[in-house]
C-alpha cells in the first residue's frame, strides 16, 4: 500500500456528508514504528498520520496489532515488562517518547475496552484527573465536572446522584462516564479502545452518537472491531493485519473501493 | 441399584462423627469463653483499670499499669510493623517481580515462621542487653512480629484490585506512585484495614517475646524506656503465682484481653464481609 | 506492503523524563522507600540469625554437638546439655499431633465436605476465633481448670491399670505434666489444623466430586476415596505448618509442664521443652555461659521450626500446583 499518508491524500470524497472542519491540520505522526513483546515483535514499521478534529478508526481481526498501535500513542504499553518501541510518534511535532509521560497522557487521553471506573463517586471519578493533573481550583471543579458530564452525554442521568457510587451506573453510563473522565482534563486526542465491545446495541449507539460531537473539541482514535461501526463514524480508517497496517485512507475509500487485496477480503467478509 | 444398608450406615457414621470432632472444636472456644466471662467477669471491676497490682496479701487492688503498657507497647508495635509490612508488600505487589521478590517473599515467610519466644531473644541481644528492660523494646519486638502478616496482607488484596483500574489513572496522566496512593489502595482499602486489625489482634496476646523486653513493673511506667506491665505478662505471672486471689486477677485480665481481642477479630471480619462493593463486572 | 518508505528508526531519546523531575514528583522516592522496607526485612532476619549465631558462640564452641544429646542442665556447675528440652518438645508436640490431626482433619471434613454450606460458614467463623484466643489465655485455662481436672481424672484410670501400667502412664502424677501440656497444645494446634485442612479440601475440583457421585458414590465414599486422597499432600503441609508451631509455642506449655529438666517415659511426669526454658530461665541467667547457652537453645528451635516450614509449603504448594493442572 505503499505507506499512504491520510494528509497526502486529501479526499474530498465523501466530505460533504461530515460536518466541515476547515483544514484539518496533523496532529499525531508515526514514522516506521516497531513494538516488541520481548521477543515477539508485534507491531511492523508503522508509518500514518492522524488529523486534527477527525475520527481515526483502526480495524483488524483480533491480535493484529490494533490495540498495541493505539497503547503505544500514549505510551501505556510500557507498563508491560520487556516492552520495546522503536521508530517515532510526533504529537505537533514533539516525539512523545522523549516526553514526561504523565504530561503525555494528559493531553492523550484514553477508554478502555471494558468501563473501569474508580471506586469513588461519580463526581471524584471525573475530577480525578483534574485533581492530580493539579487543574481547576476547587471553585471551578463543579463546574468542570458538569462540562465534562455534558460532553459526554451523561449529565442529565447523573446529575441528582453525583456524589453516589461510580458503580450503580449501567454498563453503558459507566462507559460514558469514563469517557466524561477522559474529558475532564481537557485532552488533545482521545483514544478509545474498542469502546462499545462490552455494551448492548442501545448503549453503543449513544457512545457513537456522542463520538461524532467530540471531534469538535478534540482528536479521535478509535479501534474497534465493528466495521459498520467504523463505517459510520470514522473520517479516516486503518486497516491492520498481523501487525502491519495494510491499508490507511479515508473510511470512504477503505470501505467503497479499497486498494489492497487484504483489506477487499476483510471487508466484504472473505478473510479467515 | 440400591445402596447397601452397610454403605448408607457408612456414611451416616462418619458424617455424625467428623460433626462430633467440629462440636467439640466450637464447644472448646464456648468453654474457654464461659470460663473466662464467669470467673473473670465476677473478678472485674473499676479498680482493675484504675489501681495498681498490690502486694502479695492485701486483697483489691488493678492491673491499670498493664492495661496502658499494653496500649503503649501495641501503640508502638502497630507504628513500626504496620508501615514497614505495608510498604514493602506495595513493592512486592507493584513494582517487584523475579528473583528479588520471591526473596522477598521467602524471608517473609521464613521471620513469620520464627518462634515468637526466638524474636524476644533477638530483641534483647540488641536492645537491651545494653540500655534494659524498657516499653520501647517490647513495642519493637511485637513490631517485628507484625512485619511478616501485614507485608503479606497488603500483597494479597493488591493483587486483587483489577488492571482496568490502574491503567484508568495511568492514562489520565497519574504517575506510578500517585495511582497506587489514590486508586489501588484505596480500592483495597476494607481488606487493608481488616488485615491491619488481625495483625494487631494476634499480637496483642503475644507474651513470650515481652518477656525479656518489656519485663513487668508493678508500678506505672512514664515514658519508654522503663520496664512496664502489659496484661499477657500479668496473666502469666498472676497465674502461676499460689495466690488464689491473684488468680482471680488473672481472670479478669483474661477476660479483658480476650474480649479485646475477639472484638477486633468480629469487627474486622465484618468489615471484609459487609461490603467489598467491587462488581467491577 | 507497508513501509516503502524507509525512514532510519530513530534512536529512543535518552531517559523518559528527566531524573529530577521524576524525584520531583515522587514516583522514584515513593519506589525507593517501598523498596528500602522490602529490604529491611531482609536486614532484620538476617541480623536475627546473625546476633543468634554470634550469642550463642561461647556455647557452641564450649559443648559442640555435645549439647544437644546431654542432659545435664546445671548452671551452678556450668555444665549444659538440652537433651531434656529437646526430649520435652517433641514429646509434647508429638502427643498433640496425635490428639488434634484426627480430630482436626474430621473437623475440617466436615466444614468442607458434609455440611450445609450456612452451617458450615458459622462454624469455621467460630473456629477461627478459637484459633485467635492468645496462648497466655489457653495456659490460663490450662493451669487453673485443665490441671485440676486432670488431677481428678487421671488418678482412677491409673488405678484400673493395677500394679503394672503402661510406660507412658507410670510414676506419681502432680497435675503438670507432660500430658497436660500435650492437651493444651493440641486445643491450640487443632483450629490451624482444621482451617488449613478445610481450604485444602475446598481446593479440589468440582467436577472430581461430581464424577465419583455421578457413579453412585454416597458422599463419605466421595469425600474418603477421592477428594481426600487429592488433598492428602496439603493436609499433611497443614500438620507440618502445626508442629512448627507447637514447637515454638512458649506460654500455654510454660504454664502446665511442671518445668523440670528430666527424660521420663510416662506421660505423667513433669518435663520441660526448649520454649518453656527460654522463657523461664533467660531473663534471669547470669554471667557469659548460661545466656550464651539459652540462646543456642533458641537457636535449634529458630533452625527445627525452619526446617518444618519449608517442608509444609513444599506440600502445600505441590498440592496447589497439582491442582492448576
Amino acid at each position: 500500500m505503499s505507506s499512504t499518508r491520510a494528509n497526502d491524500a486529501p479526499k474530498e470524497t465523501g466530505e460533504a456528508a461530515k460536518p466541515a472542519v476547515p483544514d484539518p491540520g496533523l496532529k499525531l505522526r508515526s514514522t516506521n514504528l516497531n513494538f516488541f513483546y520481548s521477543s515477539f515483535q508485534a507491531l511492523h514499521g508503522i508509518s500514518l498520520d492522524v488529523n486534527t478534529h477527525r475520527v481515526t478508526a483502526f480495524i483488524g481481526p483480533s491480535g493484529c496489532g490494533k490495540s498495541t498501535f493505539l497503547r503505544t500513542l500514549n505510551r501505556m504499553n510500557e507498563t508491560i515488562k520487556g516492552s520495546r518501541v522503536e521508530g517515532e510518534i510526533l504529537l505537533d511535532n514533539e516525539n512523545i517518547l522523549g516526553m514526561e509521560v504523565s504530561h503525555l497522557r494528559r493531553r492523550v487521553g484514553m477508554v478502555f475496552q471494558r468501563p473501569n471506573p474508580f471506586p469513588k463517586s461519580i463526581f471524584d471519578n471525573i475530577a480525578y484527573g483534574p485533581r492530580i493533573n493539579g487543574m481547576g481550583r476547587r471553585g471551578e471543579m463543579a463546574e468542570r465536572v458538569e462540562r465534562s458530564l455534558r460532553r459526554a452525554a451523561l449529565w442529565d442521568e447523573v446529575k441528582d446522584k453525583l456524589h453516589k457510587s461510580a458503580f450503580d451506573l449501567s454498563g453503558g453510563q459507566q462507559q460514558r462516564l469514563c469517557i466524561a473522565r477522559a474529558l475532564a482534563v481537557d485532552p488533545e486526542v482521545l483514544l478509545l479502545d474498542e469502546p462499545c465491545s462490552a455494551l448492548d446495541p442501545i448503549a453503543t449507539a449513544k457512545i457513537e452518537e456522542l463520538l461524532f460531537h467530540l471531534k469538535d473539541n478534540c482528536t479521535v482514535v478509535i479501534v474497534t472491531h465493528n466495521m459498520q461501526q467504523a463505517a459510520r463514524i470514522a473520517d479516516y480508517t486503518g486497516f491492520f493485519l498481523m501487525g502491519k497496517l495494510m491499508e490507511f485512507d479515508t473510511a470512504e475509500v477503505i470501505f467503497k473501493n479499497p486498494k489492497v487485496k487484504a483489506t477487499e477480503d476483510y471487508i466484504t467478509g472473505r478473510f479467515g | 441399584m440400591k445402596l447397601s444398608f452397610r454403605r448408607k450406615a457408612v456414611n451416616a457414621v462418619m458424617l455424625a462423627l467428623t460433626g462430633v470432632c467440629t462440636v467439640l472444636a466450637v464447644g472448646m472456644l464456648f468453654f474457654i469463653l464461659g470460663y473466662l466471662f464467669v470467673e473473670g467477669g465476677f473478678s472485674l471491676n473499676w479498680n482493675f483499670f484504675t489501681k495498681l497490682p498490690v502486694p502479695v496479701g492485701e486483697v483489691g487492688g488493678g492491673m491499670a499499669n498493664a492495661v496502658i503498657g499494653s496500649a503503649k507497647v501495641l501503640l508502638l508495635a502497630t507504628c513500626l510493623g504496620v508501615p514497614v509490612g505495608f510498604l514493602a508488600g506495595i513493592y512486592l505487589a507493584e513494582y517487584a517481580g523475579g528473583a528479588f521478590a520471591n526473596t522477598i517473599r521467602f524471608v517473609t515467610d521464613l521471620l513469620n515462621g520464627v518462634p515468637s519466644i526466638v524474636i524476644g531473644i533477638f530483641v534483647y541481644t540488641v536492645l537491651v542487653a545494653k540500655e534494659g528492660f524498657s516499653t520501647y523494646s517490647g513495642g519493637v519486638a511485637l513490631g517485628i512480629m507484625m512485619i511478616p502478616i501485614a507485608l503479606r496482607s497488603t500483597e494479597e488484596f493488591l493483587k486483587t484490585v483489577p488492571v482496568p483500574l490502574r491503567e484508568g489513572a495511568m492514562a489520565l496522566g497519574a504517575t506510578k506512585s500517585r495511582t497506587i496512593a489514590t486508586v489501588v489502595v484505596p480500592a483495597a482499602i476494607r481488606g487493608l484495614i481488616s488485615g491491619m486489625m488481625l495483625n494487631l489482634a494476634r499480637v496483642s496476646g503475644e507474651t513470650a517475646p515481652l518477656l525479656f523486653t518489656a519485663f513487668g513493673n508493678q508500678f506505672w511506667s512514664p515514658g519508654w524506656k522503663q520496664p512496664t506491665a502489659t496484661l499477657p505478662v500479668m496473666i502469666f505471672n498472676y497465674a502461676i503465682a499460689p495466690y488464689p486471689d491473684w488468680h482471680r486477677q488473672a481472670y479478669a485480665a483474661g477476660f479483658v484481653l480476650l474480649t479485646f481481642v475477639l472484638m477486633i477479630n468480629i469487627a474486622a471480619r465484618s468489615i471484609v464481609a459487609s461490603g467489598f462493593a467491587h462488581k467491577t463486572r | 506492503m507497508a513501509s516503502a518508505v524507509t525512514i532510519p528508526p530513530t534512536a529512543r531519546p535518552k531517559g523518559r523524563a528527566s531524573f529530577l523531575s521524576r524525584v520531583f514528583s515522587g514516583d522514584s522516592m515513593a519506589q525507593a522507600l517501598a523498596l528500602s522496607c522490602a529490604t529491611l526485612i531482609l536486614v532484620i532476619t538476617a541480623l536475627l540469625v546473625g546476633e543468634l549465631w554470634v550469642h550463642s558462640a561461647l556455647a557452641r564452641e564450649k559443648f559442640g554437638l555435645r549439647f544437644l544429646i546431654t542432659s545435664v542442665w546445671n548452671p551452678v556447675t556450668g555444665e549444659f546439655g538440652a537433651l531434656p528440652f529437646i526430649y520435652g518438645t517433641v514429646v509434647t508436640s508429638v502427643l498433640a499431633l496425635l490428639l488434634a490431626v484426627p480430630f482436626g482433619v474430621g473437623a475440617a471434613i466436615f466444614l468442607a465436605e458434609l455440611a450445609p454450606p450456612k452451617l458450615s460458614d458459622a462454624m469455621t467463623f467460630l473456629i477461627e476465633l478459637l484459633a485467635a484466643v492468645p496462648s497466655v489465655i489457653i495456659g490460663l485455662i490450662g493451669i487453673l481448670v485443665l490441671v485440676p481436672m486432670l488431677l481428678i481424672v487421671v488418678p482412677p484410670i491409673k488405678d484400673a491399670f493395677g500394679d503394672h501400667p503402661p510406660f507412658f502412664f507410670s510414676g506419681p502424677f502432680y497435675g503438670p505434666s507432660l500430658l497436660a501440656a500435650g492437651f493444651v497444645l493440641a486445643v491450640m494446634i487443632a483450629p490451624f489444623i482444621i482451617s488449613v485442612s478445610r481450604e485444602v479440601l475446598l481446593a479440589v475440583p468440582r467436577d472430581m466430586r461430581e464424577a465419583a457421585l455421578a457413579l453412585g458414590a454416597t458422599r463419605w465414599e466421595t469425600t474418603w476415596q477421592v477428594v481426600v486422597p487429592f488433598a492428602r499432600r496439603g493436609v499433611l503441609g497443614s500438620v507440618f505448618l502445626a508442629l512448627a508451631r507447637a514447637l515454638g509455642e512458649t506460654m500455654a506449655v510454660t504454664m502446665v509442664v511442671g518445668n523440670t529438666p528430666k527424660i521420663a517415659t510416662s506421660l505423667l511426669s513433669q518435663g520441660y521443652s526448649m520454649a518453656s526454658v527460654i522463657a523461664n530461665e533467660f531473663s534471669e541467667a547470669i554471667g557469659n555461659l548460661y545466656p550464651s547457652a539459652l540462646i543456642e537453645v533458641g537457636l535449634a528451635l529458630f533452625g527445627l521450626t525452619i526446617v518444618l516450614n519449608a517442608l509444609a509449603r513444599l506440600l502445600i504448594v505441590a498440592t496447589s500446583g497439582q491442582e492448576a493442572k
